[in-house]
């Protein structure tokens, strides 16, 4: 039942160029179908890097990133189309990930032009479809950023990431800028998504009830390494980290009701 | 005695004539600890500017707002000046636009010491040191000579209360103070606040979009929506049993995620 | 929807009239240029609207002929300016390490450079003609607008929907077509109706240090120079160019002021209720 890692980080360390302390440091990481990965940390824990490198925007120093078995090689175009085409990303700032000028129809149907997946009506299905998949109207597609709020861009911006059937969504705190009762609707919209397409996410978030809702696996990150892993569940449920523990007890919680 | 803030029948006008706060009416008293509670747009925010006079330019108040006897609507700058650090003074949620970036921690905190205590030199120095170490700052000689640049996210936003405190203000509006902070920095900052205005009996007005972290440092809650009051009440008593719909599906929300982590039975 | 700036319509007016007079000067003028008939340094009215200057030529007919190369001088360097600035801009931008630091020091050196001394040495090089005095206006600003464009496309390439563009295997070139230049015009066409202003008030000087168009082509600046030692006598020589600049250097500003709202996008539809 255990099947092939789509996604490996095999021992990875990643340095600035002229600077002696790496960012992260000897992270191997595995994320396999189906089973969603959430890496939690706090500022400067070097998410941010690892998941530059998980996106192959940036190679990293030492060890190596693999897809589907094979070193990720960013200058070859033919895996790299392979690559992008399963993994997609959606980050945290839906103000700032939108394009301000391309209509909604033109942002969501990036991905389909320049994997060259679809054109014409075929692309304007897709957009269509991917847009109905993530609860926004019909007109949504003829509208601009603006026109929206944060709860709905980040639905557009997910629309984005999901058009071309991506095997792994890679989410960076996908619904941290966003108000409470919004952040419930897009973890939502993001549970139905891995139940109905079989998406794997991938998220970094330090936000633990967010974590606990989509992800099967955790991994902790404190200063460019990895302090705890394994099942949600567990590393939850069971922290063994001090740093973990705090995470935990720090979280806000209601006051206890009668 | 009269509330220490008074706020009757607010209403906040864009330039434009459209009504971004509707008659919002409200009060804190001495030492009381107030939540605003609102989502993005239900004008929480420019409700606390109001407070001090700061609203944006082209925007309009009416109405009456009180704090410390003063009436703040329609008052001209000085009169306002003679109110903020010692009636009220604010604490925003991104401590680096309410910091000079190119002025040391040091000189930004003398500042008001200076002209509110008319402290100079040695004196001043200590009285900056002071308070760096009234907000749990670690080496506040080290802090006082940095550049808002140089400290962490969370050492900014001490600086900041620490600003906010110099004056011993009798209201302390804090405007989502810890959101852009990490979970671990939020704890300690709440903590923090929490201790501060309970050991000087100082009231505040806590404005943020998550009840969890408004009720870790407030009494009673006001909730907002779309410019609106739309109830309010001791903050335990609305979480336990809220009597509006849209109250009802905030804390519904707040459940919701929060129940995903106690599944695991691990986070109490 | 309608997008109405009075702004931008009282500086279409004003640089407006200084496009008509050039534009009515290329078919019609009132007397020829070189016509000396006039008698020197007449009065306004008798058949001379405003007069004439010290050689006796018509005052308005060389203030339409000026007109015209007012307006070449300032298209002329904007479009030298646009072209070399906004290349070079880009590429700074996308350039790391040595490249980016010789060319950002380049640039500086460039604009600490008086635009003076750069249209000396190329009328040195060259001649005393107006396409001097555009080449040196025209590379002195493209200066200018090479450092704002870098600044500008790296403010756009830190944005997420950058990296979300790459993400979604996105090349270089379709990036910089589709979403870097889009998001930079607006900004960069204000800033160039403003160079234009002051490429047109740049070549007066030049002119007027007779670094500009050569005799007998008038231009404003040289007809302020010819009215200079006889203002006192005869103002409107001298008055009549220095009001037409002004006109024109304040429409074109206002314009570029009016621009900045109009690009905006904002303001392109009405915004989300929350």
């Amino acid at each position: 039942m255990t099947s092939s890692p789509v996604l490996e980080l095999d021992s990875v360390s990643y340095a600035y160029r002229g600077s002696e302390a790496a960012v992260v440091a000897d992270i191997s990481l595995a994320v396999t179908a189906g089973q969603s990965l959430a890496l939690v940390g706090e500022s400067g824990a070097g998410k941010t890097t690892l998941l530059r490198m998980l996106l192959g925007l940036a190679r990293p120093t030492s060890g190596e990133v693999r897809f589907d078995g094979d070193a990720l090689r960013l200058r070859d175009r033919e895996q790299m189309r392979r690559f992008r085409r399963s993994v997609q990303c959606v980050f945290q700032d839906p103000y700032a990930s939108l394009d301000p000028r391309q209509q909604v129809r033109r942002i969501v149907g990036e991905p389909l032009r320049s994997l060259r997946i679809a054109s014409g009506a075929a692309a304007g299905d897709l957009v269509g479809r991917a847009l109905e998949r993530v609860g926004l109207p019909a007109d949504a597609a003829d509208r601009y950023p603006h026109e929206f709020s944060g709860g709905q861009r980040q639905r557009i911006a997910i629309a984005r990431a999901t058009v071309c059937d991506p095997r792994i969504l890679l989410a960076d705190e996908p619904v941290s800028a966003l108000d409470v009762t919004t952040r419930v609707k897009v973890v939502d919209l993001l549970a139905e998504l891995k139940e109905t397409t079989g998406l794997t996410v991938v998220m970094v978030s330090h936000d633990l009830s967010v974590v606990a809702a989509l992800c099967e696996h955790t991994a902790v990150l404190e200063r460019g390494r990895v302090v705890e892993s394994g099942a949600t569940r567990s590393v939850l449920g069971a922290p063994s980290h001090g740093y973990t523990r705090r995470l935990l007890s720090s979280v806000p919680r209601l006051p206890v009701g009668g | 005695m009269s509330a220490l803030l008074e706020v009757r029948d607010l209403t906040i006008r864009t330039g434009t004539g459209r009504a971004l706060v509707t008659g919002l009416t409200f009060s804190v008293a001495r030492g009381e600890r107030l939540g605003l509670i609102g989502e993005s747009g239900s004008g929480k925010s420019l409700t606390t500017l109001a407070v001090l006079g700061l609203l944006p330019d082209g925007m309009t108040a009416s109405g009456s707002v009180v704090l410390d006897g003063t009436q703040i609507i329609g008052a001209s700058e000085k009169t306002l000046a003679g109110v903020r650090g010692r009636g009220a003074a604010i604490v925003f949620q991104e401590p680096l636009t309410a910091l000079d970036p190119l002025m040391r921690v040091g000189r930004q905190i003398a500042e008001p010491l200076r002209r509110r205590r008319g402290v100079t030199g040695a004196a001043l120095r200590r009285a900056v040191a002071e308070a760096l170490e009234r907000v749990r700052l670690p080496d506040p000689a080290r802090i006082a000579r940095a550049f808002p640049h140089e400290l962490s996210g969370g050492q900014r936003q001490r600086v900041a209360l620490a600003m906010a405190l110099a004056c011993d203000p009798a209201l302390l509006i804090a405007d989502e103070p810890t959101t852009a902070l990490d979970v671990t920095v939020q704890a300690e900052m709440l903590d923090l606040v929490d201790t501060l205005v309970r050991e000087r009996d100082m009231a505040v007005a806590f404005v943020s979009h998550d009840l969890a972290v408004v009720a870790r440092v407030t009494d009673r809650v006001l909730v907002m929506k779309d410019g609106h009051a739309v109830e309010s009440g001791d903050v335990h008593e609305v979480v336990r049993a809220p009597r509006e719909a849209y109250t009802k599906a905030l804390v519904d929300s707040a459940r919701q995620l929060e129940s995903a982590l106690d599944s695991f039975g691990g986070a109490q | 929807m309608k997008r109405r700036s009075p702004t931008l319509w009282t500086g279409a007016v004003l640089a407006g009239l200084v496009v008509l007079l050039a534009l009515v000067s290329l078919v019609w003028l009132p007397y020829d240029p070189a016509d000396t008939s006039g008698g020197r340094l007449a009065g306004p009215g008798d058949g001379h609207l405003l007069g004439t200057d010290k050689l006796g030529r018509d005052l308005f007919t060389q203030l339409m002929t000026g007109s015209r190369i007012a307006l070449e001088a300032g298209l002329g360097s904007v479009l030298i300016a646009a072209l070399i600035g906004v290349t070079l801009g880009v590429l700074a931008a996308y350039a790391q390490g040595w490249f980016d630091d010789t060319l950002s020091a380049l640039l500086d050196i460039l604009i600490a450079f008086p635009t003076l001394l750069l249209a000396m040495l190329i009328v040195a090089a060259r001649s005393a003609t107006l396409g001097s005095a555009i080449l040196a206006i025209g590379l002195a600003q493209s200066a200018v607008v090479a450092r704002l464009t870098r600044i500008l496309v790296k403010r756009v390439l830190a944005q997420d929907y950058i990296t979300a563009a790459r993400t979604s295997g996105t090349s270089w070139p379709r990036i910089t077509a589709g979403h870097v230049l889009p998001n930079i015009w607006p900004t960069l066409v204000v800033n160039l109706a403003l160079q234009f202003g002051l490429a047109v008030l740049a070549e007066a000087g030049l002119s007027y240090l007779g670094l500009g168009a050569p005799p007998p082509n008038a231009s404003w600046g040289r007809m302020l120079q010819e009215a200079q030692a006889t203002f006192t006598t005869a103002p409107a020589g001298a008055l009549a160019p220095g009001v037409l600049l002004v006109l024109l250097v304040i429409g074109v500003n206002l314009i570029a002021d009016g621009l900045r709202d109009v690009l905006d996008p904002t303001t392109r539809r009405g915004r989300a209720a929350a």
